[in-house]
């Protein structure tokens, strides 16, 4: 029976286990040694806090897995964005190129193949062949492959269409791993494609390896609400797929050099892309004002430390006079000081500036989990033992309102 | 007269960050789960479907005993009816096991609408992503599974008839403003709109009001696809992050603490 096992021999009783689960009591304590409950969900919770290793989940192999040996390449779904192919798909592409060389390591060598679905060939320059097309710039991104398809049907980001493409052809060519990234699109298309080949899907991972043993990806992402990671395997289901946010993983630097084949494919007379489509799009609205603070070179993030909303004007002031992004923290989007796009974190954007200050921010993992790509971090915080300290460059411990107060009047004297 | 089911969550109580006195850690001790915000705006959306058009909405969790409180709760707050999906087997679900189960769910409820020859299931709202797991994919993956369109992070409904919805919906680099032709399965940020509170009479109907809770016999469960057994993804390992400790300390006043923040800056620029 499948189930959260305890070791009670190795089982001291500590009651951490008993913390971590809460209200629900899926797990007790009895004769100083835990025992798993009725209303036990089997969320792995208490499984990271045990200090002995006493827990673990138990899974029996479910029947009729499947046969995982024909599966063989990594894909990289290739987003198309206007005229271009979005940055992620190079992040992604670089990831893909590291877990290719551990495969091969392991005895499994691969391919790395983008997928790229696109307009007809006149419809933009990015469906196009050699220097500037899309698929040139693939493969110098590190595809040894790109599929493409030039479909007036696949032209427009629409997922029900575009899952469809993407079943078909992992049916017939069976990828051991594919990958999306986690843009608004991505975190749509990828649920579709796993629940139609009925596979696993972990998203939003800020890690990927592949276990150099057993082969399989080791996808790691910020998980149970509290502060801590978690490391998901896929072990009888193919392909493995993952998302990853924006800024999160490194893109390697173009090679025009590095050789890779491109593969037209068509839309075969019946394929279900062809279904008539639910949905219409009547109006597209561009984000109005300021430029996404995904792409700034300076950014201040504040958080709850600012103590109040009357804080942010000096905040704004000290955005103005580095020429900086302003980001926030979870807490202020849901108490209504500002609007989501401010938003940094696993749940918000990922950031990748020069210089971050982080303004009264403590660093909870899933704040962290969108600032892996700063340059420099300067934090500023009242706790010496602030968990933002142990991702920041430069720490100053103060308040933050002070501080700040005091960078704005020096910047202003400094303008004059 | 549209029929209409909002799959909800319960959540810990604690993940609902609120701006009082600092806490700095997440103690989960005793606190009771609550609706996860996104799906109490997912149920007032569907609601105020059924003001305007008519409709009958059901609520529909995967949980523990424990979760018909929140049903209804649902109820209280507009719901016709809910459904609470508890068995052992369903226990240790990912998402993919997740939606299969709220798709036999679904079946079910649809199968007992057309005995009683009361039309067919038209729509489904769900909250845009749980706040405790954030993976945003219950939605997409249950309409996959029940064959519907799809359209997510809708932040306002436009216009409701009974064949159609028009929304605006987040997408990368803005909004859209969309038509979707029914049946079809919605997931709504919190913008969408604010969840009421319940009225005297609903707190009534919340307490009386009809509340089935099934198990995967009951639903015609593959057991080869729910729970721990029916699940792809596993948890191997999980663990708190290691600190790094190489951050240089900038000591001093607020005033000299700026000067060097301010010199830092001008050297890196
Ligand atoms: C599923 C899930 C997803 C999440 N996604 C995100 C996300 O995308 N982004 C995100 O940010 N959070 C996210 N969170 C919330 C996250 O867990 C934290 O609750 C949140 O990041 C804390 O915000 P904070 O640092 O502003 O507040 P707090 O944790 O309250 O920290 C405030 C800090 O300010 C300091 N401080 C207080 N007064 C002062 C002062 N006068 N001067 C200087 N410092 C001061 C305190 O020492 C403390 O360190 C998510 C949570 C969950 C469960």
């Amino acid at each position: 029976m499948s189930g959260l096992v305890v070791d009670t021999q190795a089982c001291i009783g500590c009651r951490k286990c008993v913390r971590a689960c809460g209200g629900t009591a899926g797990i007790v304590v009895e004769n100083r040694k835990a025992r798993v409950t009725a209303t036990c969900t089997m969320c792995g919770t208490c499984v990271g806090v045990c200090p002995v290793g006493a827990l673990s989940i138990e899974k029996d192999e479910g029947a009729g897995s499947q046969d995982l040996s024909s599966y063989r390449d990594i894909w990289v779904f290739a987003q198309v964005d206007g005229d271009v192919v979005a940055p992620v798909t190079f992040e992604l592409l670089g990831k893909a190129r590291e877990l290719a060389a551990q495969r091969a390591r392991c005895g499994s060598p691969c391919d790395v193949v983008a997928l790229l679905p696109c307009g007809p060939l006149a419809s933009s320059p990015v469906c196009g062949d050699g220097e500037g097309s899309g698929a040139a710039a693939l493969v110098a991104g590190g595809a040894d492959a790109v599929i493409r398809c030039r479909d007036e049907l696949l032209a427009a980001p629409d997922a029900r269409r575009m899952a469809s493409w993407v079943c078909e052809l992992a049916r017939s060519r069976r990828p051991e791993i594919v990958l999306f990234g986690a843009t608004g699109f991505g975190r749509e298309l990828a649920p579709m494609v796993a629940a139609e080949l009925r596979t696993g899907l972990t998203a939003d991972c800020t890690v990927l390896a592949i276990d150099e043993t057993t082969g399989m990806l080791q996808q790691t992402r910020p998980a149970f609400g509290g502060n801590l990671m978690a490391t998901i395997v896929c072990p009888g289901h193919r392909p493995q797929m993952a998302t990853v946010r924006p800024g999160v993983m490194a893109a390697a630097v173009p090679d025009p050099t590095r050789p890779g084949t491109v593969e037209d494919v068509a839309l075969p007379a019946g394929s279900p892309v062809r279904a008539a489509e639910a949905l219409e799009v009547l109006r597209r609205i561009p984000r109005d004002d300021a430029a996404s603070i995904t792409d700034a070179e300076r950014l201040v993030v504040v958080g709850r430390g600012i103590g109040s909303k009357k804080a942010l004007p000096l905040m704004r002031r000290l955005c103005e006079l580095l020429g900086a992004g302003l980001g926030c923290s979870r807490p202020l989007v849901e108490s209504g000081w500002l609007e989501y796009r401010h938003q940094v974190g696993q749940t918000g954007v990922s950031v990748s500036p020069k210089l971050l200050i982080s303004v009264g921010v403590s660093g909870a993992i899933q704040h962290l989990a969108g600032i892996g790509g700063a340059q420099t971090v300067i934090a500023i915080n009242t706790d010496p033992d602030a968990p933002i300290f142990g991702v920041s460059q430069y720490s100053v411990v103060g308040d933050c309102n002070e501080v700040v107060r005091e960078l704005v009047s020096q910047l202003e004297a400094e303008r004059d | 007269m549209m029929n209409v089911m909002v799959c909800v969550k319960a959540v810990p109580s604690t993940t609902e960050v609120k701006m009082d006195p600092v806490t700095k850690t997440i103690v989960r001790d005793g606190r009771q789960s609550v609706i996860n915000p996104f799906d109490a705006s997912a149920l007032e959306v569907a609601v105020r479907i059924k003001e305007r058009l008519g409709a009958t909405v059901g609520v529909m969790s995967m949980g523990i005993p424990d979760t018909q409180r929140i049903l209804r709760d649902c109820l209280a707050r507009g719901a016709d009816f809910g459904v609470l999906l508890s068995d052992r087997p369903f226990a240790g679900a990912d998402t993919l096991a997740t939606s299969y189960a709220l798709m036999r769910g679904i079946d079910k409820v649809r199968a007992r609408w057309a005995e009683q020859g009361s039309g067919d299931l038209s729509l489904v709202v769900c909250g845009k992503m749980a706040v405790d797991g954030d993976t945003a994919q219950i939605g997409p993956e249950l309409a996959r599974q029940l064959g519907f369109a799809c359209v997510t992070s809708v932040c306002e409904v436009l216009e409701a008839t009974e064949g159609a919805l028009r929304v605006l919906r987040e997408v990368d680099g803005g909004h859209e403003e969309v038509r979707v032709s029914l049946p079809a399965l919605i997931t709504v940020t919190k913008d969408v709109c604010n969840p009421r509170m319940p009225s005297i009479t609903g707190v009534r109907f919340g307490m009386q009001g009809p509340v089935d809770v099934w198990g995967a016999a009951d639903v015609g469960a593959d057991p080869g696809r729910i729970g721990l057994t029916g699940s792809p993804t596993q948890v191997v390992r999980s663990f708190t992050p290691e600190r790094a400790s190489g951050s240089t300390p900038i000591e001093g006043d607020a005033h000299e603490q700026a000067r060097a923040i301010v010199d830092m800056i001008k050297e890196m620029a």
